[in-house]
C-alpha cells in the first residue's frame, strides 16, 4: 500500500501530458491509480495500447495468460488476495466475450475488478463489423456498471469513475469498452481521481439508532451466534470483529468466503456455513435466539430451506448493499452500513459476556462430527486416499499459512473443510457462480499477488482441463504454484448427487484422463504422481519444498463423498452427517 | 400475497443504456411493465421513467432496491395508485364521416371532455388525457364511428409526498461529499 503523499506525487507525475493517445492516456490512467499489474490477451483493436504497454513494461506488468478467461480469473485472485483492484485487458469480440464467466465471477463474489476492452472504430460499431460485439449489451447483467469511450479525451474521467465504482460500496467488476479510433487520437491528458458522483453514494452514515438497539439485544442474548461473510475481508473488520467477538463471548461461523475473515484455531470459532459446511454451526442456527450477519447475504447454499431458517431467532443484519436485507430472509433489524464501521460503533456498547454452555453445544457437535466424518476423512486407516486428508497434511506442514486456492466442487468443499486458516485473505475461491476452471489461473493471479506466499491449489481432474492452457502462464513467468489435482476420475460433486440423488446413475460423469504429469512436463513443470498413501506426506513436502511450480497429481478414491450435507430441500438442522444408500 | 399496480418513479442520471439496465432487472423477475414514460425531471439534469407494473408488494421492494443499486440511478420512489396524481394521454383518429353522423362530436366533447386536434375530410384527430378506464371508455365510443388509429401514452405522475427528490440529494450529498475537498489539485 502507497501512502497518500506518495499517491499524490504519482498523480503529479503523469499529469499535463499534451497531445498524447488514447492509448497512453489509458497506461497513464492505470499508474496513477497504483496499477502496477495487468492480467490480459491482446488482439486487433487493442493494439495500439498494448504497443504503448512496452513503452511503460518498466511501470506496467502485464501478465499474458492463454485464454481471455484465465486473465480475468487471475486478475481477480489478485484482487481477492492483494485488496487491489484487479486489471483485466481484452480485444474486441470473441476476447471480450470470453471474459463474461470471470466478469459474472467477479460480480457475484463482490470483487474490485477493471475490465478494459477494446471496441471496433466507432464508424463501424453496429455495422456487423469483425470482431464486433455489443459488449456493453452482453455485460451489463453481470457488471457493477460499464461504459463505452469513443473519444481519446473522455478515458481519464471515465477510468477514474471506473475504479472509483469498482472499489468503494459493495465492490464489483466494471467493464469499459474503447473504441480503437479513441485509443489512436490524440488528446490532453489530466488526471484527477473521482471521490464523488450525484448517483451513486457509497459512503452510508452510521446508523446508529439501529446499532443502538443491535447493542441491546445482543447484551440480551442467551443463544447468540455470529455469521460472518466476505463483507468482513472486503471491508478490513478482521480485527474488529475478532474485538467484538472476544469482548461478547458469542461463538462465530463464517460464509465460505468469510473464510479467513475469523482464525479457524480461535475458541470461539465454530466452523463454515452452508450445504458442506460444519456440522455444529448448521445445526445450531436454528438453535440460536439472535443471528448477527455481518457482511453476507443468506445465499441459498448457506440458508438451505428458507422457510425452515433461523424461525426461532431474532436476525440483525449489517450489510453495506441494501437489496440485500430482506432479499432472502427477513430480518428483524437493518443496519444498512459499512461492517467496519458498525463492528466499531458496536464495540464499546456491548458487555464483556461469555456463554459457556452454549459454546460447549458446538463443541459437542464438533466431537459428533469428528467421530462420524472428519476422523475417517482426515485419518483414514485403510482404502484409497481421501481428499480431506490431503488437505489437512498441506494445512498442517504450513502451519495454515498459506494462501489457498480452489477449483468447484468436491476439492473446494474439502479444502474449505479441513484447511486452518490463520491469516486474512488466504482464501480464493468460486463462491457465488462456482465457476469450474478457476482454480488454476486464479492460483496464477493468487502468487503475483502474494508472491511472499506459499500458493497451492486443490483442483479436480475435471476443472483442471477446463483452463488447463494456464500450465502455459505458469511456464512463461515461471509461477512457483503448486498444484494439487485431487484425481478421481470423476465430475466428483456431481457423481455424488447423480449417487445420492439420481440412483447412481452416473451420466456423463466418469472422465477418461490423460497423464498429467506427462502434460506438466511438456510445460516444464515437474510433477509426481501418488497413489499411495505412504508416499503421500514425503510428496507433499517435496511439492511445497520446490522452489519452482510443482504438480502432484493425487489418484483419490474413486467415489468419496463430501459430508456432512444439507440436502436439497432441507433445512439447516436437517444436516446429515452420513449418508447411506 | 395479491398482485397489485405499482407506480416506479425512477430518477436517474441521462445515461444511454440506463432503461436496459432497469429493464434486465424487470425480466430476470419476470415483471411485465404495463406501461412506461421518460422524460426530464424538475431537477436540471436528472431523468424520469415513470413505470406501471403489476405485482406483489414483496417484489416490488426487492426490484425497486436493486433498481435503486444501479449506479446510475439516484432514487427510485414506489407508490400505489392511490398515493399519486397520474394522467395518461390517447390520441384518436377517426372517419370524418361517421363523427359528421348525429351528435357525437358534441357528445364526445362535452361529456368526455376530448379536443379536436386535426380535422380532414377524411379523419379527424381527437385528444382525451385521463385515467386508463377514462380514455377506454372513450375508445369504446368512438369504435361505432370507425376507429382508424389509437395510441395511449405512458403514465405520467405526480406524487403526494410532501419531500421532494431536491431534499434526498442533498441528504446524499453530505455524506459522500466529505472527502471531494481534499482531492481538489
Amino acid at each position: 500500500m502507497k501512502s497518500e503523499e506518495e499517491a499524490k506525487q504519482i498523480i503529479q507525475q503523469v499529469n499535463g501530458y499534451e497531445h498524447i493517445t488514447g492509448a497512453e492516456a489509458l497506461l497513464r490512467c492505470l499508474i496513477a491509480e497504483g496499477v502496477d499489474t495487468i492480467f490480459g490477451y491482446p488482439g486487433g483493436a487493442i493494439m495500439p495500447v498494448y504497443d504503448k504497454l512496452l513503452d511503460f513494461n518498466d511501470k506496467l506488468r502485464h501478465i499474458l495468460t492463454r485464454h481471455e478467461q484465465g486473465a480475468a480469473h487471475a486478475a481477480q485472485a489478485y484482487a481477492m488476495v492483494s485488496g487491489k483492484p484487479g486489471i483485466c485487458f481484452a480485444t474486441s469480440g470473441p476476447g471480450a466475450t470470453n471474459l463474461i464467466t470471470g466478469i459474472a465471477n467477479a460480480y457475484l463474489d463482490s470483487v474490485p475488478m477493471v475490465f478494459i476492452t477494446a471496441q471496433v472504430v466507432s464508424g463501424l460499431i453496429g455495422t456487423d463489423a469483425f470482431q464486433e460485439t455489443d459488449i456493453l449489451g452482453v455485460s451489463m447483467p453481470v457488471t457493477k456498471w460499464n461504459c463505452q469511450v469513443k473519444k481519446a479525451q473522455d478515458i481519464s474521467n471515465t477510468i477514474a469513475k471506473a475504479f472509483y465504482i469498482a472499489t468503494n460500496g459493495r465492490p464489483g467488476p466494471v467493464l469499459i469498452d474503447i473504441t480503437k479510433d479513441a485509443q489512436i487520437e490524440k488528446c490532453s491528458f489530466k488526471y484527477k481521481k473521482c471521490s464523488y458522483m450525484r448517483s451513486y453514494n457509497p459512503h452510508i452514515p452510521l446508523n446508529k439508532r439501529a446499532l443502538d438497539s443491535a447493542a441491546i439485544m445482543i447484551n440480551h442474548a442467551e443463544k447468540p451466534l455470529i455469521l460472518a461473510g466476505h463483507g468482513v475481508l472486503i471491508s478490513g473488520a478482521e480485527k474488529e470483529l475478532r474485538k467484538f467477538v472476544e469482548k461478547t463471548g458469542i461463538p462465530v461461523a463464517v460464509t465460505l468466503l468469510g473464510l479467513s475473515s475469523f482464525p479457524s484455531g480461535h475458541r470461539l470459532y465454530t466452523g463454515f456455513l452452508g450445504m458442506h459446511g460444519n456440522y455444529g454451526p448448521n445445526l445450531l442456527t436454528n438453535e440460536a435466539d439472535l443471528i448477527i450477519a455481518i457482511g453476507m447475504r443468506f445465499d441459498d447454499r448457506v440458508t438451505g430451506n428458507i422457510t425452515k431458517y433461523a424461525k426461532q431467532a431474532r436476525i440483525i443484519h449489517i450489510e453495506i448493499d441494501e437489496a440485500e436485507i430482506n432479499k432472502n430472509v427477513i430480518v428483524d433489524l437493518e443496519i444498512h452500513n459499512d461492517a467496519k464501521e458498525a463492528l466499531e460503533y458496536l464495540i464499546p456498547l456491548v458487555e464483556q459476556k461469555s456463554y459457556e454452555s452454549w459454546v460447549r453445544e458446538f463443541r459437542i457437535c464438533d466431537k459428533t462430527e469428528y467421530e462420524k466424518v472428519i476422523k475417517t476423512e482426515t485419518k483414514p486407516d485403510k482404502g484409497d486416499i481421501r481428499m480431506g486428508e490431503v488437505v489437512r497434511m498441506v494445512s498442517e506442514m504450513t502451519n495454515g499459512d498459506a494462501v489457498i486456492v480452489t477449483d468447484v466442487g468436491q476439492n473446494q468443499m474439502t479444502a474449505a473443510r479441513y484447511f486452518k486458516f490463520t491469516e486474512p485473505k488466504s482464501f480464493v475461491t468460486s463462491g457465488g457462480m462456482g465457476t469450474m476452471g478457476f482454480g488454476l489461473p486464479a492460483s496464477v493471479g493468487a502468487k503475483i499477488g502474494r508472491p511472499d506466499k506459499q500458493v497451492v491449489v486443490f483442483i479436480g481432474d475435471g476443472g483442471f482441463q477446463m483452463t488447463i492452457q494456464e500450465l502455459g502462464t505458469i511456464l512463461h513467468y515461471k509461477i512457483p504454484v503448486k498444484i494439487v489435482i485431487l484425481n478421481n476420475g470423476y465430475l466428483g460433486m456431481v457423481r455424488q448427487w447423480q449417487e445420492m440423488f439420481f440412483k447412481k446413475r452416473y451420466a456423463s460423469t466418469e472422465l477418461v484422463n490423460p497423464d498429467f504429469v506427462t502434460i506438466a512436463k511438456g510445460f516444464s513443470i515437474p510433477g509426481k504422481k501418488v497413489s499411495d498413501r505412504k508416499e503421500l506426506n514425503s510428496s507433499l513436502e517435496k511439492m511445497l519444498a520446490a522452489k519452482g511450480p510443482y504438480l502432484l497429481d493425487i489418484k483419490i478414491e474413486k467415489e468419496g463423498n463430501v459430508l456432512p450435507m444439507i440436502e436439497p430441500g432441507a433445512s439447516v438442522s436437517e444436516i446429515t452427517l452420513n449418508y447411506k444408500i | 400475497m395479491g398482485k397489485q399496480e405499482y407506480t416506479l418513479s425512477i430518477f436517474s442520471e441521462n445515461h444511454i443504456g440506463i432503461l436496459n439496465q432497469i429493464t434486465i432487472i424487470l425480466t430476470r423477475r419476470q415483471i411485465n411493465i404495463e406501461s412506461i414514460t421518460a422524460s426530464e425531471s424538475a431537477v436540471k439534469g436528472v431523468h424520469l421513467l415513470t413505470l406501471v407494473v403489476k405485482t406483489t408488494p414483496d417484489m416490488v421492494r426487492k426490484v425497486s432496491k436493486q433498481i435503486e443499486k444501479l449506479v446510475d440511478v439516484l432514487k427510485v420512489f414506489v407508490h400505489t395508485t392511490d398515493e399519486i396524481i397520474y394522467q395518461e394521454i390517447a390520441l384518436y383518429k377517426v372517419t370524418t364521416n361517421g363523427l359528421m353522423s348525429g351528435n357525437v362530436i358534441d357528445h364526445v366533447v362535452r361529456t368526455h371532455h376530448a379536443r379536436i386536434i386535426e380535422v380532414s375530410p377524411e379523419y379527424i384527430v381527437l385528444e382525451k388525457t385521463g385515467h386508463k378506464t377514462e380514455i377506454s371508455e372513450l375508445l369504446n365510443h368512438l369504435e361505432p364511428y370507425g376507429v382508424l388509429q389509437f395510441s395511449r401514452s405512458g403514465r405520467v405522475a405526480i406524487t403526494r409526498q410532501v419531500r421532494e427528490l431536491n431534499s434526498y440529494l442533498k441528504e446524499m450529498d453530505e455524506a459522500n461529499r466529505f472527502n471531494t475537498d481534499e482531492n481538489e489539485e
